[in-house]
């Protein structure tokens, strides 16, 4: 088991058949998240093709995470919060810029910990796509709208991946100071593998 | 003025000046048109940042279309419709059940978006690694309060447009095969015209993130 404090970033191989549980550990903390097959980095977590082929735009337990090829790259298999995102993102120094203003420009942001975190295995920017937000709340509503609402996570909630093939996880602990998706305070998460 | 119809189920690129508006009108009924959006130094089109800067679920005027670097690529300057999808992706080889051959079809073989995106995308010196969710120009899908997709299947009519404002240079690469929701191969044709882009301060007056993302478009190149 393996704390991640807020703001770095966590890069697991979880071999197929092996589960990822991620913790919450104090509530309210974004675990950003991205998933590539180890043999293929091309074929690699793909959220709109994941929210399409299961018609739902949150994950929760029983997902399959699927891939750009289509493939099952994990499958949730428990989740004690109900629902996750995958269409809000990951915050960047430039998104930041878009959303809050200039002064954000050099902040700490979740693609500066992929760019790091995945470099060593050869993930490049090139690479990093729509990840998913685990113990986000982005509602989607029936006119359009999309927004971020409190999280509906708490302390010690959990979210468990299992691999269908040999993946890489790539995790970034957020820390946005910008929103309220870390309750205004980014707090560390615990990665378990089993 | 540049102007090619895109015939359904078809794929093509083209690159685009700044400041120049693109305008796609459905052909017929049901058209679906998947864009992707690239710079020619590797950024290309974010959904999920372009959605969340401006609070919206669907692609409609007067957004931003917004890019990995945080740069305002185009501009949705007007539309017919006042949704486009960009939450499903576009189809796969998996979409397309029959018709795959060309020994037996001729003409009427039947290629997924994915298989055009990539042909296109290939051609001008990318790769599987640059694909990213498109915008699905026409396609509506709607979304419940419980987070479920469903396709609309009668939101474009024949003559539905929608222009976009190019704010950098940009490659467009797009397929006018089916949405992957659509269970049905009756593709229409798409038009796409060039034209000079007239003044439009809609989107930047729409909200200050809009106009962040135009003002980085503008800062790309010191
Ligand atoms: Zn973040």
């Amino acid at each position: 088991m393996t704390a991640v404090l807020a703001g770095d970033g966590h890069l697991v191989m979880l071999p197929a058949g092996a589960t990822l549980r991620i913790t919450d550990l104090e509530g309210n903390q974004a675990a950003d998240t991205l998933l590539f097959d180890s043999a293929d980095l091309d074929n690699r977590y793909s959220a709109v093709d994941t929210v399409r082929e299961q018609a739902n735009a949150y994950l929760t337990t029983g997902s399959a995470l699927l891939s750009t090829d289509l493939d099952v790259l994990a499958t949730v298999t428990a989740d004690t919060v109900g629902r996750h995102d995958t269409l809000g993102g990951a915050c960047s120094q430039e998104s930041n810029v878009i959303r809050y203003g200039t002064h954000t420009r050099h902040q700490h942001a979740c693609r500066e910990t992929f760019i790091r975190w995945g470099a060593p295995v050869g993930i490049t920017p090139r690479h990093l796509t729509h990840n998913i937000n685990f113990f986000m709340n982005v509602p989607l509503t029936p006119d359009g709208g999309l927004t971020f609402a409190d999280g509906l996570s708490g302390p010690g909630q959990y979210v468990e991946l299992t691999a269908a093939r040999d993946v890489y996880v790539l995790i970034s602990n957020c820390p946005q100071l910008n929103n309220p998706c870390n309750g205004w305070n980014p707090t560390p998460i615990e990665v378990t593998l089993s | 003025m540049t102007a090619h119809d895109v015939p359904g189920g078809a794929a093509w690129s083209l690159r685009v000046r700044p400041g120049r508006e693109v305008r796609f009108t459905a052909l017929g009924p049901g058209a679906c048109c998947s864009l992707l959006l690239l710079t020619s130094d590797g950024d290309r089109l974010n959904v999920p940042d372009t959605l969340k800067a401006q609070m919206s679920a669907r692609i409609a005027p007067p957004m931003v279309l917004m890019s990995d670097r945080g740069v305002g690529l185009a501009s949705v300057t007007g539309s017919s419709l006042d949704w486009h999808d960009a939450l499903c992706g576009h189809s796969t080889d998996r979409h397309v059940t029959s018709h795959a051959s060309y020994q037996e079809h001729r003409n009427d073989r039947r290629v997924s978006a994915r298989t055009g995106l990539l042909s296109e995308l290939r051609k001008r010196g990318f790769d599987r690694t640059d694909l990213h969710a498109s915008v699905n120009l026409f396609s509506k899908v709607a979304v419940a309060a419980d987070g479920a997709l469903s396709l609309v299947t009668d939101h474009c009519a024949a003559d539905d447009w929608v222009t976009l404002r190019t704010e950098v240079e940009l490659l467009l690469v797009m397929s006018t095969s089916p949405h992957p929701l659509d269970l049905e191969w009756k593709p229409a044709d798409v038009r796409v015209t060039v034209t000079a882009a007239p003044p439009d301060d809609g989107p930047r007056l729409s909200r200050a993130e809009s106009a962040r993302a135009l003002d980085a478009a503008r800062e790309v190149l010191a």
